[in-house]
């Protein structure tokens, strides 16, 4: 148990970057799942097939293999610009680099959740709100967002889970995580079930504490409207 | 590009890659959904006891990420003798069998919520209307609930076999040359940072491209029945 003790602080400094991690990029996803959404469902036909192009790609392929192809595939395009513009190439950190892969796949993930919950508002609330004149941003914010949110906060929730586990693949473009604490002091201490058990348990924590977020969140946004029971 | 020229060299690599990831795939679907139909009925005859463990131990198999639990078997389980020393160690101590046991048991964990949902969708008309012709319990599963279950939960299949496919991607993290692996191999031979990795996700975007063909076939064969007509 002693050995536990000695070297706990660490895998928690590693949760502490998952945590980081995972809040970042969910954040970065979900700008790009509302933009791409938008796109996809008022933009012109050429950025409907790009964002159409963007969610197949991404969502056709594992998340281990989309993070390898953007960290190094990354990488290798800023060493070429940077050759290009005769500029010293910058190396990507691998907290960026993770955080940046992670968005931009769960943003295609998203990009779907909105797009559905977007079609799922009754129009006629939306077009209520042109007639009375609401300018855009006044329709967006006062109409559109309040029930998006409540009919995309099941897929939301969905998305952030599958993202907080995916979190746990960015030991392989070498960010020091958790995985990465565990993995290296079961090594040296001959203890990689004790360690890895400790990672389960963090991670059934995180996820436990986030469906109770979630489950508050979901009572707010559903006030004010009646909940149909068959 | 260069990488796409000298691929064809590479062939062998890249098939192998391709027949273990479709081994890891099949073989995993089967055993799950062969676990997770039984459990699946225990969950839904809230059956005491049986019940709550199979609904805890699933939670935490979906409340933690994959690659964890691989590991935990395949660098974890040499950490006890009492393992090292049983007949079984041989094949555990096997990345093959950490993977399949992991991803198998991972799969079932939501298959179980999937098929539960879908059982208890079945219209209890129908159950009762079964039970009115004389069919005994295990007929009335056999005949109308399971059919009905299953079919409902086509989509739902879909979706979990094509997030099963991308988790067998973690198999190249534990020495098993599967698409990731051959690609990896391919960016070493050359000195490639990642071509090899665009390869590989072409791959994996040519087999979700299949799966969801075949499903999208077998749900117009298989659901005419719950299409409303005239929209």
């Amino acid at each position: 148990m002693n050995v536990l003790a000695d070297f706990l602080p660490i895998v928690l400094r590693g949760m502490l970057v998952t945590v980081a991690l995972s809040l970042g990029a969910m954040v970065l996803a979900t700008l790009i799942g509302l933009v791409a959404a938008w796109g996809r469902l008022g933009g012109p036909r050429a950025v409907r097939g790009i964002v159409l192009a963007y969610t197949v790609l991404v969502r056709g392929m594992p998340p281990l293999v989309l993070m390898l192809l953007i960290y190094f595939g990354g990488q290798t395009a800023i060493n070429a610009a940077a050759d290009a513009m005769a500029l010293d190439p910058v190396q990507i950190d691998p907290f960026t680099a993770g955080v940046v892969s992670i968005g931009i796949i769960f943003g295609a993930y998203l990009t779907e959740t909105f797009r559905g919950a977007y079609l799922a508002i009754p129009q006629g609330e939306i077009e209520a709100g042109i007639a009375f004149g609401m300018p855009a941003a006044t329709l967006a914010r006062v109409v559109i967002l309040p029930p998006l949110m409540r009919l995309a906060l099941p897929g939301y929730w969905n998305i952030w889970l599958t993202l907080v586990k995916s979190c746990a693949l960015v030991s392989v473009i070498g960010l020091q995580d958790a995985v990465y604490a565990a993995l290296s002091i079961g090594r040296s201490t001959r203890e990689p079930f004790t360690f890895m058990l400790v990672v389960m348990a963090l991670y059934l924590a995180y996820t436990g504490l986030s469906d109770l977020a979630f489950r508050g969140l979901g009572k707010r946004l559903a006030r004010g409207t009646r909940v149909v029971r068959v | 590009m260069y990488a796409f020229e000298v691929v064809f060299d590479h062939l062998p690599l890249f098939l192998t890659g391709l027949r273990n990831t479709l081994l890891l795939l099949v073989l995993s679907a089967i055993f799950s959904f062969v676990l997770a139909v039984p459990l699946a009925l225990v969950v839904t005859r809230r059956v005491p006891v049986a019940t709550p463990i199979i609904e805890t131990v699933s939670y935490v198999f979906r409340g933690t990420p994959l690659i964890v639990q691989v590991y935990l078997l395949y660098y974890g389980l040499a950490q006890f003798a009492f393992i090292r020393a049983s007949v079984l160690w041989p094949w555990l101590r096997e990345a093959w069998t950490c993977l399949l046991i992991a991803f198998t048991f991972g799969t079932c964990a939501y298959l179980i919520q999937i098929l539960r949902g879908a059982i208890e969708a079945v219209p209890h008309g129908e159950v009762e209307a079964a039970r009115a012709v004389g069919m005994t319990p295990f007929q009335t599963l056999r005949i109308v609930v399971l059919p009905n279950a299953f079919r409902r939960a086509l989509p739902n299949f879909e979706n979990e076999l094509i997030f099963l496919l991308h988790a067998t991607a973690i198999a190249s993290l534990v020495t098993v040359i599967d698409l990731v692996g051959a690609g990896r191999n391919f960016n070493t031979i050359y000195y490639f940072t990642y071509e090899g990795f665009a390869i590989a996700g072409l791959l994996y975007l040519a087999i979700v491209g299949i799966l969801r063909l075949s499903f999208a076939l077998l749900e117009k064969r298989l659901l005419v029945h719950l299409r409303r007509a005239g929209i």
